[in-house]
């Protein structure tokens, strides 16, 4: 077979398939990406698109299938022999030495020297020359800890590119990115397609798809559902094929009736771990019967916020109103006692005790309730029957409360997070991203189970970037942007155009707090 | 003795005891910067001394017992690094364990090797040992007190340990931060995914890392017991394995600061024979037991935040791994 | 690379710990064959001397009555998810406070002086693990490192002390006088004598009992308590522990305060119960045992009792050995601490993936055995 160079793919994956115990992580996966494009990929959290992209790169081994870059078999064992083939990845989590300048890290992806003076003032020449050639701007002699993101994010790309990468993997690039930085990016991207380089963007999110790619790859579940032309398809047809069914994200609610004010935010700031601000001042109230949604690129201030509320992060100023008590100077547990619940956005790392066996987990946070002891002791059978029951109740599977919370898949542990922080009886619940890494069917319940507790005349603040979710569920809309509230919409007056824009940070002229 | 000579020798004490706690110290620096709990710095030494005196008694040369000592601190740190590194183990535990076994295997193997209860024989010959290099006219220059006196102090009269350890501080500062091995030694221990994520193998680096931490110890235990000691006896190393991991955090990790806590922990020690009783102005008698404790007690406020900070390499302690 | 291999629980728990413990003897075997002694003999002078007499027993269990403390001690920390290696410095100034009482109590009654005795070892031990505790907590200094260099310190204030301030007068060796008969726990044997049962003299005291009691209470405390549950939590997920309301600086204070009076009870079985004095260097690197003792037990208190048993025949079997063959010491019994504290804390990953691909086959074999015939 005689084929032109052009018309041999930049890579060629045949049958890759890759398993974790008992996860299938990829299932005979088979695409090719031709060179010279933008090809997408694209599916859920969990899809799999993470660990095919880890054996692209050589930090996996696939358990079956071949590889072929330029039409050459390869068999990766380490990235550097990824890198020697000419791909280039950037990483979700920046693999960058923080507290080195930009050029140490520049230089530790070069083979270069850096031991004269001579050698370090060739390789900065030769970076600021490379950076110029690509219009990236990167300050090569600030330490990268203090650098905003996406001016780390150049730098990774940088990085690949010095390392001449004709093929660049980026992985969710614009999950911490503004929209302008993503704008940014996506330029970039063109840019580098225009020279004849190979560009795979790993997303969950199909506008980024739709955007700028030439053509695109779906999995669902590990495996390959799908591959388009971007061209011919549409935002509805990759939504059907992502999550496998024709119809998008739709709750069945009826029309709330707002009444009493639960929970009041003014002027609220808080800052994250390194003590950069990232909630300026924010106003807000739920009140009883409603669901109010936070809208927002992630990374704009949602999680500090959440925290700041649950009082896992001490306000820098401000006060939080529980049922008009100020409650900013109270722990968790007295927030907890006051009637406030949280199902935390970052399950595993907040939510859960990952070693511990289930129904040890219903009880966190809950621990110094009366029903699961008698004084300093714990009960083991009431918080048996509690677990057996609230498993019951929420249709966790397995039901045994002795098995090991690790051991559950991603929707049943929400479910069980769910399960105790609704059973606790809140009137306010406080839920982030409740259906990241969650299974389709799990999605739904967990949505009806929010709208149930609105109905119960409880009150209900709901964080998710994903708009759909807000969409779906929010009867009233914020929208946060660098820290900030930017606007306020009813449901019925937000369209993803309006939401998309104060997303975006331009502040809505019409429908802002009063 | 007048002040003036008091001072001189007391100086001269402090070299002397500083040097295996820098070489250890500097084994430490290369394997904790490469993001490598050292616990097993005391063990390393006291395997490798033992192994000195022994080789050294058994063929008559000195070189041959450091090259086993070398051998020594080496295995001991390869199984550091088959635990820690490859099985991804308990840093501070496999640094324990280690530290422990040589402290009950050395005086077991001495025993059945050499029947004097745990210890080497006596090195009497001057080829078994380390001795003074000569230098040019320090026995002459000893008889003018100033400077002739510091000449043949401090500045001569030591043996080449000493002044390897000397010459190893400014080496080490020079790998680490101008060499590319050293840039991504430094980045491992902050980073490590950054740097298999730029192609270069983790695993690898912090093995090296171990061996330099191995030879360094190696020296170290060599200097103990076939030089500033003629032969091996049982808990030789006293604890220096750890005054030195002291010294290291009390260095921030970094070479030239290191040799001063070094310098700042040998005099404490050297001083502490010294003023056995001594009453001091002010302050009256000062215990000798907390001349000792001193070091420690100064760790403990660098660790706490009284006395300036101390901020390990980030990835120190954390055991790689490709998955999340 | 992956994963390390998931156990089934019971293999977790006892099979991985025997794997590595008869790692530790095997390698140990071959270092005795080295120093040219049987290995066989070895063993078998070693089970005489630490089981062979009723004195032998007493020795071995009093010995283990240290290990149980120690053991105790450092598993009440891992739980917490702190590693205390200053068991020993504990367990050196818990030691202090039941000498000073039990040098003060000359004239009060026993059942005055005894329990003040093992508060004050309890009170003791606990003062002197606060500190690094406090320091992690609160100054985020790690306690590790801060915990080896009180142990340094406690040895430094300890000789200071017997040189200086507790030493009998006109005697050479650091040593205080001897307690009080009041202030001595009373030995098994003795108590045994009048209940009419005749056993061989040993040191072992009513300080087991205390070791045993204690083992029971940790194990109530840990799992059976709300304060267990919060300590157990912060262990496992501080993050996590913030997020229920769990004060994770006040559990780092309050399980260091219990394991630290607990590595004191050891001062309460060698200063109360056996030597009746304070002396020098008493704790004997028992603190560093515990640390193998609570390893190989799964810092469960039942493991780390049947562990301390296990070191406590080693250490007693040990000294025995020493006497009958010449080429050996008692060092030996440290080389196979050693090896446990390496192969059950360090290597157990290297054992984890041979025996889990092990037991599936077994798991397999055994299923294609009963499908073709009855055995």
């Amino acid at each position: 077979m005689s084929v032109s160079p052009e018309r041999v793919p930049a890579l060629d994956l045949r049958g890759i398939d890759k398993r974790f115990g008992p996860v299938h992580a990829n299932r005979a996966v088979s695409f090719a990406v031709r060179a010279g494009t933008i090809h997408g990929l694209i599916g859920e959290n969990g899809a799999g698109k993470s660990t095919l992209m880890n054996i692209v790169y050589g930090l996996q081994s696939p358990d079956a299938g071949t590889l072929l870059v330029q039409g050459r078999e390869v068999h990766f064992r380490h990235p550097r022999e990824a890198i020697a083939a000419g791909i280039g990845m950037v990483h979700q989590h920046f693999m960058l030495v923080e507290n080195f300048t930009a050029l140490e890290n520049l230089l530790l992806a070069d083979g270069a020297a850096a031991g004269s003076a001579a050698g370090r003032a060739a390789a900065r020449e030769k970076w600021d020359r490379l950076a110029l050639d690509h219009g990236l701007d990167v300050p090569l002699d600030a330490v990268v800890g203090e650098l905003p993101v996406g001016v780390q994010q150049r730098l990774e790309i940088l990085k690949a590119l010095g390392r001449k990468a004709e093929i660049l993997v980026l992985d969710e690039p614009t999950a911490v990115l503004t929209p302008a930085e993503a704008t940014q990016l996506f330029q970039l991207l063109g840019r580098l397609r225009a020279q004849g380089k190979t560009v795979i963007l790993v997303t969950h999110k199909l506008r980024e798809i739709m955007a700028v790619t030439d053509r695109v790859t779906v999995m669902r579940q590990g495996a390959v559902v799908a591959e388009l032309d971007t061209a011919a398809t549409s935002l509805r047809e990759l939504a059907e094929k992502m999550v496998g069914r024709s119809v998008l994200l739709q709750v069945e609610k009826g029309p709330g009736f707002p009444r009493e004010v639960l929970l009041e935010v003014e002027q609220l700031a808080a800052s994250d771990d390194r003590g950069v601000p990232r909630v300026k001042g924010i106003s807000f109230q739920v009140r009883a019967g409603e669901i109010v949604g936070i809208a927002g690129v992630a990374g704009n201030g949602q999680s500090e916020l959440l925290e700041t509320l649950a009082g896992i992060r001490t306000p820098t100023g401000g006060a939080i109103r529980l049922a008009g008590r100020d409650v900013a100077g109270d722990d968790p547990a007295q927030r907890r006692r006051l009637g406030l619940a949280h199902v935390p956005e970052d399950r595993l790392k907040l939510g859960v005790v990952a070693a511990f066996a289930a129904e040890d987990n219903l009880i966190l946070g809950q621990q110094e309730r009366p029903e699961f002891g008698r004084g300093v002791l714990l009960d083991r059978r009431a918080i048996a029957a509690g677990c057996r029951q609230a498993m019951a109740e929420y249709d966790v599977r397995p039901g045994d409360p002795r098995l090991r919370l690790g051991a559950f898949s991603g929707g049943n542990q929400q479910k069980l997070v769910m399960a105790r922080e609704i059973g606790a009886g809140p009137q306010v619940l406080l839920v982030g991203q409740p259906t990241r890494g969650v299974d389709i069917g799990a999605i739904e319940f967990i949505h009806r189970r929010l709208v149930a507790l609105r109905d119960a005349g409880k009150a209900v603040l709901l964080v998710s970037v994903e708009l759909d979710e807000i969409l779906g569920l929010a009867d009233r809309i914020l929208v946060m942007n660098g820290g900030e509230i930017m606007g306020e919409l009813p449901r019925a007056e937000a369209t993803e155009e309006k939401l998309g824009l104060l997303m975006a940070g331009v502040r809505a002229e019409a429908g802002h707090e009063d | 003795m007048e002040t003036y000579t008091i001072i001189v020798l007391l100086l001269a004490a402090t070299i002397r005891v500083a040097t295996p706690l820098l070489l250890a110290a500097l084994a430490g620096l290369f394997s904790e910067r490469a993001g490598v709990i050292d616990l097993g710095l005391e063990g390393k030494m006291l395997g490798a001394a033992f192994a000195a005196a022994a080789v050294s008694a058994v063929t008559g040369s000195v070189w041959l017992g450091l090259g086993a000592a070398i051998a020594t601190g080496v295995a001991l740190a390869l199984v550091i690094g088959f635990a820690c590194i490859t099985h991804r183990g308990n840093q501070v535990v496999a640094g324990m364990a280690v530290t422990i076994v040589v402290s009950g295997l050395a005086p077991s193997l001495a025993l059945a090797w050499f029947g004097l209860g745990g210890q080497t024989p006596q090195l009497t010959n001057a080829a078994q040992r380390f001795t003074a290099l000569p230098w040019p006219g320090a026995e002459a220059a000893r008889a003018m007190p100033f400077p002739g006196l510091m000449y043949a102090e401090l500045l001569a009269g030591h043996n080449g340990v000493v002044y390897l350890a000397a010459a190893l501080v400014p080496l080490s500062a020079w790998v680490l931060y101008r060499t590319r091995f050293g840039l991504r030694l430094r980045a491992v221990g902050e980073n490590p995914h950054a740097v298999e994520s730029a192609g270069i193998p983790v695993n690898g680096l912090r093995y090296r890392a171990l061996l330099i931490s191995g030879v360094l110890c190696g020296v170290a235990g060599a200097y103990l017991s076939t030089a500033a000691n003629a032969g091996f006896v049982r808990d030789m190393t006293v604890g220096k394995g750890y005054l030195a991991l002291a010294a290291l955090i009390f260095g921030k990790w970094r070479p030239v600061p290191t040799l001063w806590a070094c310098l700042l922990f040998a005099f404490t020690d050297a001083a502490a024979a010294r003023m056995q009783g001594v009453a001091l102005p002010l302050a009256g008698v000062v215990p000798v037991q907390f001349i000792l404790a001193l070091p420690y007690i100064l760790t403990v406020l660098l660790l706490a935040g009284f006395v300036g900070r101390a901020t390990p390499p980030k990835a120190l302690g954390v055991p790689y791994t490709t998955e999340k | 690379m992956s994963a390390p291999a998931k156990l089934p629980r019971w293999a977790d728990l006892v099979l991985l710990p025997a794997v590595s413990l008869a790692a530790a003897l095997l390698l140990s075997a071959g270092l005795v064959a080295v120093m040219g002694e049987s290995p066989v003999t070895a063993l078998r002078l070693l089970f005489a001397g630490a089981f062979g007499t009723g004195d032998a027993i007493g020795y071995t269990l009093y010995y283990a009555t240290n290990f149980i403390f120690t053991g105790l001690a450092v598993a009440v920390a891992y739980h917490a998810g702190l590693f205390n290696i200053g068991a020993e410095g504990q367990a050196y100034i818990g030691g202090l406070g039941v000498g000073l009482v039990c040098l003060a109590g000359g004239s009060w009654p026993a059942w005055v002086v005894l329990p003040l005795a093992v508060a004050a070892g309890a009170g003791f031990g606990a003062a002197w693990a606060f500190i690094p505790a406090w320091l992690q907590a609160r100054r985020g200094s790690h306690v590790v490192i801060t915990t080896i260099m009180f142990n340094f310190i406690a040895a430094a204030l300890m000789t200071y002390l017997l040189v200086n301030v507790l030493i009998k007068p006109g005697q050479q060796s650091p040593e205080s006088r001897e307690f009080g008969a009041n202030a001595v726990l009373p030995a098994v044997h003795g108590l045994l004598a009048k209940l009419g049962f005749e056993v061989a003299a040993s040191p072992l005291n009513l300080a087991f009992g205390i070791a045993l009691a204690a083992g029971g209470l940790v194990w109530v405390l840990l799992w059976r308590t709300r304060w267990g549950y919060r300590l157990r939590v912060a262990g496992a997920n501080p993050a996590a522990a913030v997020y229920a309301g769990i004060n994770p600086g006040r559990i780092t204070i309050g399980a260091m305060l219990l394991s630290g009076a607990l590595a004191g009870g050891l001062g309460l079985n060698e200063l109360a119960g056996s030597q009746h004095r304070i002396l020098l260097d008493f704790p004997g690197g028992a603190g560093f045992v515990g640390i193998a003792v609570a390893l190989m037990g799964r810092n469960h208190p039942v493991g780390i009792c049947a562990a301390a048993v296990l070191f406590g025949a080693l250490y007693q079997g040990g000294s025995q050995l020493s006497f009958d063959l010449p080429r050996i010491n008692r060092d030996l019994v440290v080389v196979i601490q050693g090896l446990v504290i390496l192969f059950c804390g360090a290597m157990e990953n290297v054992w984890r993936g041979p025996l889990a691909a092990l037991l599936a086959r077994l798991r397999v074999e055994s299923r294609e055995s009963r499908g073709e015939s009855q055995k």
